[in-house]
């Protein structure tokens, strides 16, 4: 790969990630004539959705742990096509760390870590007229008393060793947080062999009942329901709806933990905990989307009714910077079909713009299913939306910054005695959020404990990257 | 060096299940590829190809690998996606890898993460 940024090929479009709605967005501009590069992390297509066993653990079944794999296997032989074919370069195992603007010629830099096999890393660069922005979301987590013992795991995050590497993280497994993850992640731990005692729901699922127009226009998403619904009664999974785990006890493992009942503002009710005992706990609050990239671009955001920032996208999946377009999480969380839906209108805009290609017949049909399942979204989002009261859960010993082992009491310090009032400052004076994660992990709970809203992915870069690597951004365009 | 859970048994809850429900790789009925060793802290662990290392260790039901800088508290795989960084293990020397990433490969010799790993870093 050259290293100078001026005798790179420049491609039509690069897009970011490969979960639903990049590989959605990639096959989409490639049928429409445009040349592709897409960048993606991992080694394989398919983002956090669609992730699947490597092939040497030769699964003959993987459709076992996903709805819709159909779905998804046409848009990766697609894609393979559009590779054999020349039009698609798909850049797998590469991590985009920063996009910058050639003032020179407007085109978009992606400077992205290509790591090897051994886990060695060497830089890579790719130079586009466009970006798509589809680099999802990673889960949303809130401590509590025993979060970081070993065997306390994200929701998402098991499910995703489980799809991938076939593994489960105990036998007794407590799934708990809020959001319809939860209930995906209990019946595939379930289908996959492990016990499920319960699943832990902060909110009340009853208040969608409010939002039944909105789900009555979305067979598909009932269906899904259903099917989850079904396979969490045939393993005996119990549903507490307005319930926490607010502690996870052992020594060098999780062995039981504390559930409570909540009140409408997910206070703990004194008197109500019991004890649950389990060997691991799969716990997590929703998504939030990633968009570090997007941020450091200057893109617009905006407050989605779950309380994370989004980005701000016009009905073309625009970001606010020309030239910067964005599909999938990046714009709300709303799950995979949406992705897809996305990724393809994305793409048909995309060509128009730099082609004048006319948009396919279906655009219409892709708007209206769009419309619909956001409004869906959008309920979901509302219903899951943290109270006030899960502070109320943390004592003031328990590290809320997993990376720089900052406890909640310390944090409490800066905003009472200090005078933070954000969760800047409250990363300037205590250092959470300063870690390894860069506040992915911390962020959402140390904003709320701050008081201030939710603090923008702000990371000067979407990965650590070693110096030697930064000096050799060109002085042009950094 | 950290302190590792090993439960009685080791991979106990990556077997099929006694009841006659299914483990992971019954229920996407399969056959993986000939399996091969890795070792942790001397310690030999059959890994399949194409499972991260973090996914070896939870079969071998270990589920930490490391331990914190203060707190000496052990910490394993957490968001298992790559973005929390809890999981970092040295793999052949290389140290700061996240293990939910990598893939383990035949003769892979991991060793407990020591010290910050932040001193070659921008961030
Ligand atoms: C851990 C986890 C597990 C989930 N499991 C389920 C589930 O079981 N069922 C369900 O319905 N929904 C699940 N979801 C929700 C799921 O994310 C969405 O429904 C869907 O995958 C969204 O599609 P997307 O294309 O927007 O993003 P994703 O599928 O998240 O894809 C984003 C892709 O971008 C890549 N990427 C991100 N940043 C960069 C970068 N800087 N450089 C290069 N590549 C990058 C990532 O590697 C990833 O492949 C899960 C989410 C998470 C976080
Ligand atoms: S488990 Fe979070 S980075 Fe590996």
């Amino acid at each position: 790969m050259p290293t100078s940024p001026s005798d790179l090929a420049v491609v039509d479009l690069a897009v970011v990630g490969a979960g639903p709605a990049g590989l959605a967005g990639a096959v989409a501009a490639a049928d429409l004539g445009l040349g592709v590069t897409v960048l993606d992390a991992g080694e394989r297509p398919g983002g956090q959705f669609y992730r699947h066993p490597a092939p040497g653990l030769r699964a003959a079944r993987p459709e076992a742990l996903h709805h819709d794999w159909e779905a998804f296997a046409t848009r990766a032989s697609r894609l393979e096509a559009h590779c054999r074919a020349g039009r698609v370069t798909h850049l797998a195992a590469h991590h985009v760390w920063t996009v910058v603007r050639d003032a020179a010629t407007g085109e978009w830099l992606l400077h992205a870590v290509a790591s090897g096999p051994g886990g060695e890393e060497a830089p890579a660069m790719v130079r586009a007229r466009a970006v798509l922005l589809a680099t999802g979301a990673y889960e949303r987590q809130l401590p509590f008393p025993g979060w970081t013992l070993p065997g306390v795991v994200g929701a998402g995050g098991a499910q995703a060793m489980l799809k991938s590497g076939l593994v489960l993280p105990g036998r007794r497994v407590v799934v708990a947080g809020s959001g319809p993850l939860l209930l995906a992640v209990a019946a595939s731990l379930a289908a996959a062999g492990a016990t499920v005692p319960a699943v832990v729901e902060a909110s009340a699922y009853t208040s969608y009942a409010r939002e039944l127009p909105a789900l009555v226009r979305n067979p598909g998403k009932l269906g899904e329901g259903a099917l989850y619904g079904g396979g969490l009664l045939r393993h005996r999974v119990r549903l507490l709806t307005r319930h926490a785990v607010t502690a996870a006890h052992g020594t060098d493992r999780v062995e039981a933990v504390t559930v409570s009942r909540l009140d409408r503002d997910w206070r703990p009710v004194a008197g109500s905990e019991r004890r649950m005992p389990c060997d691991a706990l799969a716990v997590g609050h929703g998504l939030v989307p990633q968009l570090e990239l997007a941020t450091g671009l200057g893109c617009a955001t905006r407050r989605a009714p779950d309380g994370t920032l989004a980005l701000d996208l016009d009905p073309a999946q625009r970001t606010s910077v020309p030239g910067i377009w964005a599909a999938g999480e990046t714009g709300g969380i709303g799950g995979a079909q949406l992705a897809l839906t996305e990724g393809e209108l994305a793409a048909s805009a995309i060509a128009y713009e730099l082609h004048g290609t006319p948009r396919p017949r279906r655009a219409a049909a892709l708007v209206r299913r769009r419309a619909r399942l956001r409004r869906f979204a959008d309920a979901m989002a509302a219903a899951h939306l943290p109270g006030d009261g899960w502070t109320g859960w943390l004592d003031d010993a328990t590290l809320v910054c997993r990376c720089e082992e900052v406890p909640a009491g310390r944090i409490r310090e800066a905003v009472a005695d200090l005078g933070a009032h954000d969760a800047r400052s409250v990363k300037l004076l205590t250092r959470a959020g300063m870690g390894w994660c860069q506040g992915r992990m911390c962020g959402p709970a140390v904003a709320c404990l701050a008081g201030g809203g939710p603090a923008e992915d702000r990371r000067p870069l979407s990965c650590p990257v070693e110096l030697g690597r930064l000096a050799q951004l060109p002085p042009s365009v950094s | 060096m950290a302190k590792v859970y090993e439960p009685e048994g080791g991979s106990e809850a990556n077997r099929p299940s006694p009841r006659g429900a299914s483990s992971p790789a019954a229920l996407v009925r399969a056959a993986p590829d000939p399996a091969f060793t890795v070792t942790f802290d001397g310690r030999t662990l059959t890994a399949l190809p194409g499972q991260s290392i973090a996914a070896v260790f939870w079969a071998a039901g270990i589920l930490s690998w490391r331990t914190t800088r203060a707190g000496g508290e052990p910490r394993g795989a957490f968001c298992g996606i790559g973005s929390c960084y809890d999981c970092l293990a040295t793999v052949n020397g290389r140290p700061n890898q996240r293990a939910c990433l990598v893939a383990a490969r035949p003769g892979d010799v991991i060793t407990t993460q020591e010290g910050t790993g932040h001193a070659d870093l921008a961030v």
